[in-house]
């Protein structure tokens, strides 16, 4: 067996998990470890320009690949800047590992420099964490780590390494473990047959059946699966926000996006079904409005790998606990053997329903000569990238746009922070999927208030040249914060604009050596957007502005039923 | 209404602070909570009380069995059971005093542990209304010092929550 340090040992042992680029940021505690990196072919470090974005760049990368994404910290202030990062994949259930340097183990507990007990900050935040305490344990503590972030509900896991373990002074045998066995940790693996069945008879005697479809369906890969269904089914399908694309947005059983922004036909829909089909799916308060009036109908079934998911906002009639992709092969094989069949005039009737809702409202919008409407960025953006690119978001009125106006053909191309929310995600993530994917055409689709959360990333972007397309939808303001304000506070702005104190982006993203790109007129999008998606390997920041009184619509009431929404300004269901 | 939740879990580091995060966390409350090794080292068993209605204990178990160093759990509640507190009572007796207390504590069957001139300490076990009960019968005005160790509790009959 070989002898190596400890800081050997976590390289070896992320390539011994198939791990070729990791995200990090260097100091003190991890020093040995990135002399390790120094030393080594095979696993490329990207250095990024904050630990947050580290975490995020992990995260789109793993939200791309369905790979588990890896990021490396420093003690103290470098592991504390990932906690946003982390939070972040948590509420999305991403994959991810985070291993960060403590302080030498005799120093821990002493408020040592650069000393903060990052396991417990985090706790609230991941899948599981670890401490390393001896040397010979980092293997197996990585095999663990790897293991529980990609299984069952994936998630962040945090391994904790003091200094003194990573020294090269001290060399122990390393080999990888090929097997993980924890008692306390065991993961479903298959749905329970006699639930499934019973959800086929249930879905065979709805009138007006729905298929709620989340990001569980493109963690779990299932998203041939569930298009499978969709077609063999007839049944209408709405997509969360996390699970766009799961369902191709050009097909046409898709009813579009459900929720606080969703279409009004999702949501008129979801609010008569008397049948609804849940797909990897948690019942968001985003989702429901008041859970009190959802779907007041409906029968529910649930398919869900997190037992914890189901009945915790809304109680279900039929649970299904298992892996997504499972569950849908073995409902798919019980539909091609049984003899029942829907109700055919029922559905018809119900479709011919769902297409009136659609032609009532679908998503218009005004446009104006002069200024441009943040929706006709996202559809030109659509159009010259033909349907095709990766989309990482922000957060705010621009996040939703992307999400009503971008028709997503495939899981895992829409990439956003939907449960956190967490503005400053998108540039980062645009670097990980470019890591993910380097083929691949990849837009940031942000608002001049989140770019400036994360905006250092362009140099991280020209040293590893992300050719990342940055759509910046300015519209001089923090948007949703603005929309929120014009709705509930009788207009009064308070501090959501930023006076005279907006940078000139051009300038900047020049002074980080990129293209910038001025938008000011509806008549030269297009144009402007060709020229941008024709510099393949360059980075280009779009600066297009756009009307700052636009609102994003649909919009739920709060504390109504899933129908109950703002139409536009005016008017309302 | 009031559970008592008997968890079988990996005897780390950690793992304490990990159940005890979750109830702060989720906003679930904790009346009370015991934690010890068992005959198996490398296992704890931890039992502690709540209260909920039937979808917060569910969600309760449900989110700790996610925990991964969480082995195993029972809702003893769901079934018949033993619950044990053990007590002990620091009590002001002198004069008449000492005769009273001696005999509350022979009713409860209590046993006096330790004696000064002036002080009886009283150790108490059994369910935690006996416990309140005896309590209530000496009286506020006597007592010194009240150290309560929490329920834990163990399913009857054939029932284990073993590996
Ligand atoms: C880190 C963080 N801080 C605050 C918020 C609250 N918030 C949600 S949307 C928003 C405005 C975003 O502004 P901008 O990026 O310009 O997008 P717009 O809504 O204008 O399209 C804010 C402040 C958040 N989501 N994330
Ligand atoms: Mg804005």
């Amino acid at each position: 067996m070989e002898l190596l340090s400890g800081a050997e040992m976590i390289v070896r042992a992320l390539k011994d998990e198939g791990v070729e680029t990791i995200f990090g940021y260097p100091g003190g505690a991890v020093l040995h470890i990135y002399d390790a990196l120094f030393q080594q072919k095979g696993i490329t470090h990207v250095l990024v320009r904050h630990e947050q974005a580290a975490a995020h760049a992990a995260d789109g990368f793993s939200r791309a690949s369905g790979k588990v994404g890896v990021v490396l910290a420093t003690s103290g202030p470098g592991a504390t800047n990932t906690v946003t990062g982390i939070a972040t994949a948590y509420m999305d259930s991403i994959p991810m590992v985070i291993i960060t340097g403590q302080v030498q183990t005799d120093w821990i507990g002493n408020d040592a420099f650069q000393e903060t007990d990052i396991v417990g900050v985090t706790r609230p935040i991941v899948k599981h964490s670890f401490m390393v305490k001896r040397t010979e344990d980092i293997p197996a503590t990585i095999k663990k780590a790897f293991y529980l972030a990609s299984t069952g509900r994936p998630g962040p896991v945090l391994v904790d390494i003091p200094k003194d373990l990573t020294s090269p002074a001290l060399t122990y045998e390393y080999s990888y473990p090929a097997k993980v066995k924890m008692r306390s940790y065991n993961v479903v693996t298959k749905g329970h047959s006699g639930q499934i069945k019973k959800a086929v008879d249930l879905m065979m005697t709805a009138k007006r059946p729905v298929i709620y479809s989340g990001g569980g369906v493109v963690q779990g890969n299932a998203s041939h699966l569930l298009t499978d269904l969709v077609h063999k089914l007839g049944f209408p399908c709405t997509n969360t926000l996390m699970g766009l694309g799961a369902l191709s947005g050009e097909d046409k059983q898709f009813i579009g996006m459900l929720g606080m922004h969703g279409t009004y036909e999702a949501n008129m829909a979801m609010h008569h079904a008397d049948l609804i089909l849940a797909i990897g799916v948690r019942f968001d308060d985003r989702v429901t409005n008041h859970t009190s009036k959802f779907c007041p109908n409906a029968k529910i079934i649930h398919i869900d790998v997190d037992p914890a998911s189901i009945s915790k906002n809304v109680a279900v009639d039929i649970p299904i606990v298992g892996p997504v992709d499972q569950v849908l092969a073995e409902m798919l094989e019980q539909l091609e053997k049984t003899d029942e069949r829907n109700d055919k005039a029922a559905l018809d009737a119900w479709w011919k329903q769902i297409d009136a809702w659609r032609a009532y409202h679908g998503l218009r919008y005004e446009t104006k000569p002069d200024i441009l409407k943040p929706q006709q960025v996202i559809e030109s953006l659509w159009r010259v990238t033909n349907g095709e690119a990766i989309i990482t978001s922000d957060v705010g009125q621009h996040q939703m746009f992307a999400a009503q106006f971008y028709k997503f053909k495939r899981p895992r191309q829409w990439i956003n922070s939907g449960g956190l929310g967490t503005m400053g995600f998108g540039l980062p993530a645009a670097m990980g999927c470019l890591v993910a994917c380097p083929d691949a055409t990849v837009a940031c689709v942000t608002g001049e208030g989140s770019i400036q959360m994360n905006i250092q990333e362009l140099a991280t972007c020209l040293q590893y040249r992300f050719p990342v397309k940055i759509i910046n939808v300015n519209n001089q303001s923090l948007g949703m914060v603005r929309q929120w304000q014009d709705m509930q506070y009788q207009g009064r702005h308070s501090s959501s604009t930023y006076e005279e104190s907006l940078p000139d982006f051009i300038k900047l993203t020049e002074a980080y050596g990129h293209v910038g790109i001025k938008v000011t007129k509806p008549d030269e999008l297009e144009d402007a957007m060709k020229e941008a998606f024709s510099l393949k390997d360059r980075l280009v920041f779009m600066d297009i502005y756009v009307d700052p009184s636009e609102h994003v619509y649909p919009m739920q009431i709060k504390d109504g039923s899933m129908r109950d929404m703002w139409l536009n300004k005016s008017e309302r269901t | 209404m009031r559970r008592i939740i008997s968890i079988l879990m990996e005897n780390e580091p950690g793992a304490l602070s990990r159940v005890v995060g979750l109830f702060s966390q989720r906003g679930y409350n904790i009346e009370s909570l015991t934690v010890a090794p068992t005959n198996d080292n490398t296992l704890s068993r931890l039992t502690l009380t709540t209260t909920g209605n039937d979808r917060v204990i569910e969600q309760i178990t449900k989110q700790l069995n996610k925990l991964v160093e969480v082995v195993k759990l029972v809702d003893l509640t769901e079934g018949a059971h033993i619950e044990r507190e053990l007590m002990l009572i620091k009590l002001k007796a002198t004069g008449a005093q000492r005769a009273e207390i001696k005999r509350t504590a022979d009713i409860f069957r209590g046993q006096i542990v330790d004696v000064t001139s002036s002080v009886y300490t009283v150790q108490l076990a059994g369910t935690s209304d006996k416990l309140d009960a005896f309590i209530e019968s000496v009286g506020e005005a006597s007592i010194l010092e009240v150290v309560r160790t929490g329920v834990s509790g163990i399913a009857r009959g054939d029932k284990v929550l073993a590996l």
